[in-house]
């Protein structure tokens, strides 16, 4: 079925290609796939002959990389590239998926120049229908982000659509944005156009030949193994598409990227009466689920359903591929409203239902990077079904970040790094794309949380808070507290909470911060990572002096808050280090950076046996006591004066809580309110919060989350790392300065030339909005709106 | 051949016949040559050619560490057999007859011969002191045979030629509201027994089928029980019920011994179902011939429905609409699945409730027993043309 498929489909679609294609190949003797036997070594192997492998190809060799190895297991672009529909949209939800996009675009637009092959870009613009107020707010958004980045889009009436696509029915819509620089676009050709300009570049490409593993020596890959034979070599970009997931587990030292393929439908009719123009706009109809561009005169509409079809969870399975078979009744709600929409489609004649698995990620964006445990092992994939719209984009950032060590632009949210070995459970990534899938065309409003795959890492008082109320979040796996539902009030259902106007826990989360403010709160803090960093001799002092930007040589007990940073001055890392004895420190980072600061921190520590670094996240609970009266409450719980002149602020020492001995308090909030964090080992948790909870009662003492700590630390201007801040902000340009020690790093860091030379105030201009933004934001919240940044954006465009 | 083995007291006798049964009566049927090639290979060491082929479901379990006890007595069996010098090995009707008491005497006398291995003398001791019914069904071209031994049942689909449906049972159910098994038991016991023989409807007061694999304790003399009990068996932990039923004066109170019928397949038989006594209490043999056929037909609607594709997308939306309204495309997998789903989730009125099914099946396993019996339930199609070819060839 699936290859019959194959031979159907792509005769009508990438003839015209195919056989530009061979003209092409025999002119520039281009990407003409070797049959001969393989190379023994090559700089770079690249698995995957799909949009994504060839882009990646096509930029290192423009990059000046020649010694790359491209490897297909079958030809080229077959796979989800060759069933992709083809649709290139920049009207993506990230900023960064939006630049990607247009790059695409740009680079589509003049690929046929540039190689000699028919891509079959035709620019058609799209247009995205708001069947309600809400989803057109959300459009206004995405709008206003395109505007910013400087792709013209602009929100129409129900009228203009009418104007611009005859077929529609408008009666029901609200509006709709247009961008009129989207395009169509063979995908496969265009797979083909990149792989041609690579190959004239000097890449080599087999097709036929699979690879079975990676082969790593020391965390370095060192080669890939083929059923053709070894290849040595110090780069691997593992472009595999839905198979990425498998040929990273493959590995002696596993390589965890997770993703999970589901069926994804999509109909070929036969052309129109009178057949539609190839220059027809695409329509994305998101309340209706559905798709639908032009396609040889007939229309190709496909959609995203609520109930979706994972596949592949046991891996590649031939009986899978041979019963990816048209399923008409899973089809029917999508058909159902492309008739709703088209309704003179009625007696258009039905050509094919493709069944093309698409890969999701858990989090809707897609994975690229350099794997945390092996070094040289670059993933590019997940995509999302946007695998077109990003392969020009995430190719370049990738082929950047191989290059020069880091892309020219900040992709934390795509990094490999944001996942661990935690999200790589098959049953996991199964449950969670099936909720992934229909999000793609759900109404997406701030602070969702996904309701699959929950209560994996949890706080040894998770039950307890729970029964108090506790409404849950969920970060890198682990559950945090948003904010505590009071016994006497209902909030809305799951599905009737959404929305972009003032939320119904904001009362709530105001007398949280209140409490805060006022008396005492405690928030299970428990999260956050956790690492110890030790030595026999000075090694500790030294290396964090030498990785981090502020002095750490401090009396033992301070705490210092820095950074790592990175050759180009940009924060790596934000965190907090206490001292806890001459050769010990205690460093704590934001919950998300688990796996990005180890790897960060493994890479520039020396092999050293003496020094030793640990994760201690599981070990420790950790409960943030923020308020004035947070002092009384624990020095009756330890019999010890706790005032400022006692336990001066950033101050760490070990005492006893209640009978519990050996807790690590430190005179900080991570809000700039008065207050104390206790790292408990786990065993004393329960123990102390109650202890805390009861001494505390008689001064007001309450549970608060993870809201109306963020709402603390915006009112005071504290940046969030990886939203505010990331690896291309220095610490001039956040206000930072005094989290530099100066003398230390100034001669050896680039960072600071920069600022001498200007490029630190060339950036306070920009810069510096977004930090009034920031404290903006609590007005916003208060407003009901999500986000600085999108004010920031969109400006007065906002209602 | 076709098995449904129903276990009570515990899997261990059942999962045990389900696996052994079957080799017996390939033993009983093969001619004297086949017997010999296989000794032959036996003796010298030699790979043996498998002597059945499986269609196992991905979940059925097997006893892996006991197969070769297991082969050791087969192979007893077939060395008998061919003392016997039969040229063309037995009857179907004998195979099945001999099979089943053979392996119930194996499983009987496994337990009383000293084994070394502590695993597998344990699990022969399980399997011996827990029960099954069994009701197998052996195809062979248009010859039908069906042997039962307990409260199993098999009934064949047949389809007159006006198109109407009836069931043909093939089996009796061996239990005491089968008035022939009564007066089996009241003559294989003495005249003052017979007040006893069948309490509230069990024999002895115990066991509701009276015929079964296993259950040593209502087939061995007390003695016997006492006698290998007292061999250091930890009863206790391997959860056996060692308990000498009141009344309990001529062993043998059960036997394994089937009732054989046998029926020649005509073209307007269809489907043959095999079950276990948990669906026939539920469901009346009409009531599951009504049910496969709903099933047969619109798996067959399905099927053409798809097949010539409307044309147009309106055609097809509308195709599609009405199936979803019929709830076609929820259909069960297979008959079987259908069967279970309506025994279990029928309420009194014989219509199908989904909150009842989802009820029944989410009980937790201690309560479970008290309001469904476990079901087991094969169907199996007939192909009538080739049925009818062999008529119509002679």
């Amino acid at each position: 079925m699936f290859y019959r498929l194959l031979s159907i489909v792509g005769r009508q679609r990438a003839s015209p290609g195919w056989q530009n294609w061979s003209s092409a190949r025999n002119s520039a003797s281009a990407a003409e796939a070797h049959s001969m036997a393989l190379p023994t070594q090559a700089q770079v192997v690249i698995c995957g002959g799909g949009i994504m492998g060839t882009s990646v190809a096509y930029h290192l060799s423009k990059m000046g990389w020649k010694d790359i190895v491209l490897l297909e297991q079958g030809r080229l672009a077959a796979g989800s590239t060759r069933f992709c529909a083809g649709i290139l949209s920049t009207a993506r939800h990230l900023t960064i998926e939006q630049k990607m996009a247009d790059y695409s675009n740009k680079l589509y637009h003049q690929l046929e120049q540039e190689t000699g092959i028919q891509t079959g870009y035709t620019r058609t613009g799209s247009i995205f229908l708001a069947q309600t107020q809400d989803r057109l707010i959300s459009l206004k958004r995405i709008n206003a982000r395109l505007n910013v980045i400087g792709i013209p889009s602009e929100i129409i009436s129900p009228k203009k659509v009418a104007e611009l696509h005859h077929l529609l029915n408008v009666h029901d819509l609200v509006g709709a944005m247009h961008v009129p620089e989207d395009a169509v676009v063979s995908s496969a050709d265009v797979a083909l156009a990149l792989a041609s300009a690579a190959s004239q570049n000097g890449v080599q490409i087999y097709d036929r030949t699979s690879v079975l593993h990676v082969m790593v020596k020391k965390g370095q890959v060192t080669g890939v193994e083929t059923d053709k034979g070894q290849i040595e070599c110090q780069y691997f970009v593992n472009c595999a598409g839905q198979w990425a997931y498998e040929l990273g587990l493959s590995n002696e030292e596993p390589v965890s990227i997770p993703l999970h393929a589901c069926e994804h439908f999509y109909l070929l009719t036969r052309p129109l009466e009178t057949p539609l123009q190839s220059s027809t706009p695409t329509i994305v109809d998101a309340d209706g689920r559905i798709y639908i561009r032009n396609w040889q005169g007939g229309i190709l509409s496909g959609g995203f359903e609520k109930n979706p079809k994972p596949i592949f969870t046991e891996g590649k399975n031939q009986l899978e591929i041979q019963n990816l078979q048209e399923d008409w009744d899973h089809f029917e709600p999508l058909l159902s409203s492309l008739l709703r929409r088209m309704p003179e489609l009625e007696t258009l004649e039905i050509m094919k239902l493709v069944n093309c698995p698409e890969t999701f990620t858990p989090d809707m964006r897609c994975i690229m990077g350099e794997s945390p445990a092996v070094q040289g092992y670059f993933v590019l994939a997940g995509m999302n079904s946007a695998g077109l719209s990003f392969g020009g984009g995430a190719g370049k950032y990738l082929a950047e970040w191989m290059v020069h060590g880091y892309p020219s632009e900040n992709v934390w949210e795509l990094d490999l790094k944001r996942f661990g070995a935690l999200q790589s459970s098959r049953t996991f990534l199964r449950h969670r794309v099936m909720e992934v899938m229909p999000l793609m065309y759900d109404l997406k409003v701030p602070r969702w949380d996904f309701q699959t795959g929950r209560q994996l890492r949890t706080s040894p008082l998770y039950d307890r808070l729970d029964a108090q109320g506790a409404r849950w979040m969920e970060k890198h796996g682990f559950e945090r507290p948003k904010y505590f539902v009071p016994p006497d009030k209902d909030l809305l259902a799951l599905e009737q909470s959404k929305t972009f106007y003032k939320p119904d826990w904001f009362d709530i989360v105001e007398s949280e911060v209140k409490c805060c403010k006022e008396a005492v709160c405690v928030i299970d803090m428990s999260s956050f990572t956790k690492f110890e960093i030790t030595s026999t001799g000075d090694q500790a002092l030294e290396v964090l002096q030498y990785l981090f930007s502020n002095d750490l040589d401090v009396p033992v007990g301070h705490i210092v808050h820095t950074g790592m940073l990175n050759e180009g001055g940009g924060y790596e890392n934000d965190c907090s280090i206490a001292r806890l004895n001459k050769r010990s420190f205690f460093m704590i980072s934001p919950t998300d950076q688990q796996v990005h600061c180890w790897a960060w921190l493994k890479k520039h520590m020396p092999e050293d046996s003496n020094l030793l670094l640990e994760d201690v996240t599981w070990k420790y609970t950790a409960l943030n006591l923020i308020g004035p009266r947070a002092v009384d409450v624990l020095s009756e719980l330890s019999y010890a004066p706790m005032t400022p002149d006692h336990f001066p602020s950033l101050f760490c020492k070990e005492m006893s809580v209640g009978y519990a001995n050996g807790i690590r308090v430190m005179s900080m909030t991570h809000t700039g309110e008065p207050g104390f964090m206790l790292y408990i080992p786990i065993e004393y948790a329960l123990h102390v919060y109650n202890e805390v909870m009861s001494v505390g009662q008689k001064y007001g003492i309450r549970n608060a989350g993870y809201y109306a700590l963020r709402s603390l630390r915006i009112e005071k201007f504290f940046a969030f790392w990886g939203q505010d801040i990331n690896n291309l902000t220095t610490p001039l340009e956040c206000g930072r300065e005094s989290r530099v020690k100066l003398e230390k790093i100034c001669s050896s860091s680039l960072w600071w030339d920069h600022a001498n030379h200007g490029r630190a105030t060339e950036h306070r201009g920009k810069v510096l909005p977004s930090c009034y933004a920031a404290c903006l934001e609590a007005d916003l919240i208060r407003a009901g709106l999500e986000s600085a940044k999108d004010i920031t954006c969109s400006g007065p465009r906002l209602p | 051949m076709f098995g449904i083995f129903d276990g009570h007291g515990g899997h261990a006798c059942a999962q045990a016949v389900s696996e052994r049964l079957f080799y017996y009566v390939a033993v009983s049927l093969m001619s004297h040559q086949t017997l010999e090639h296989m000794e032959g290979a036996m003796e010298s060491m030699k790979p043996l050619l498998p002597i059945l082929h499986w269609l196992k479901h991905p979940g059925d379990s097997i006893y892996k560490d006991v197969t070769s006890v297991h082969l050791d007595h087969l192979r007893v069996y077939w060395q008998e057999l061919l003392d016997l010098h039969m040229e063309m090995g037995l009857s179907i009707e004998e195979a099945l007859m001999y099979s089943f008491q053979r392996l119930d005497s194996d499983i009987s006398l496994e337990i009383q011969a000293p084994l070394e291995d502590e695993v597998t003398r344990n699990l022969s001791l399980q399997v011996a002191f827990s029960g099954a019914t069994a009701c197998m069904a052996h195809v062979d071209g248009i010859h039908l045979h069906v042997a039962n031994a307990g409260d199993c049942r098999a009934i064949l689909g047949v389809q007159e030629d006006n198109g109407m449906w009836s069931c043909l049972p093939l089996t009796r159910d061996h239990n005491a509201w089968n008035q022939a098994e009564l007066s089996r038991l009241k003559r294989e016991h003495p005249e003052s027994e017979d007040r006893t023989i069948i309490m509230e409807d069990r024999l002895l007061g115990v066991l509701i089928p009276c015929r079964a694999f296993g259950d040593v304790q209502l087939k061995w003399s007390k003695e016997l029980q006492r006698s290998v009990l007292e061999r250091g068996f930890n009863t206790e932990a391997l959860n056996i019920y060692q308990f000498t039923p009141p009344h309990y004066y001529t062993p043998p109170y059960l036997t394994a011994e089937p009732e054989v019928t046998y029926h020649r397949l005509r073209p307007q038989d269809k489907f043959l179902v095999l079950a276990s006594d948990g669906l026939w209490d539920m469901l009346s043999n009409e009531d599951v011939v009504r049910l496969v056929v709903g099933h047969l037909t619109e798996a067959d609607q399905h099927k053409t429905d798809l097949a010539q594709r409307p044309a147009n997308l309106g055609l097809m939306q509308s195709l599609l609409l009405q199936r979803k309204a019929s709830g076609l495309h929820e259909a069960d997998q297979n008959a079987a699945t259908r069967l279970i789903r309506h025994a279990i989730g029928n309420n009194e009125y014989g219509e199908m409730e989904a909150e009842r099914l989802a009820a029944m099946l989410t009980l937790p396993e201690d309560l479970a027993r008290m309001y469904r019996d476990d079901i087991t339930v094969t169907v199996v199609y007939f192909n009538s043309e080739s049925i009818g070819a062999y008529y119509k060839g002679g």
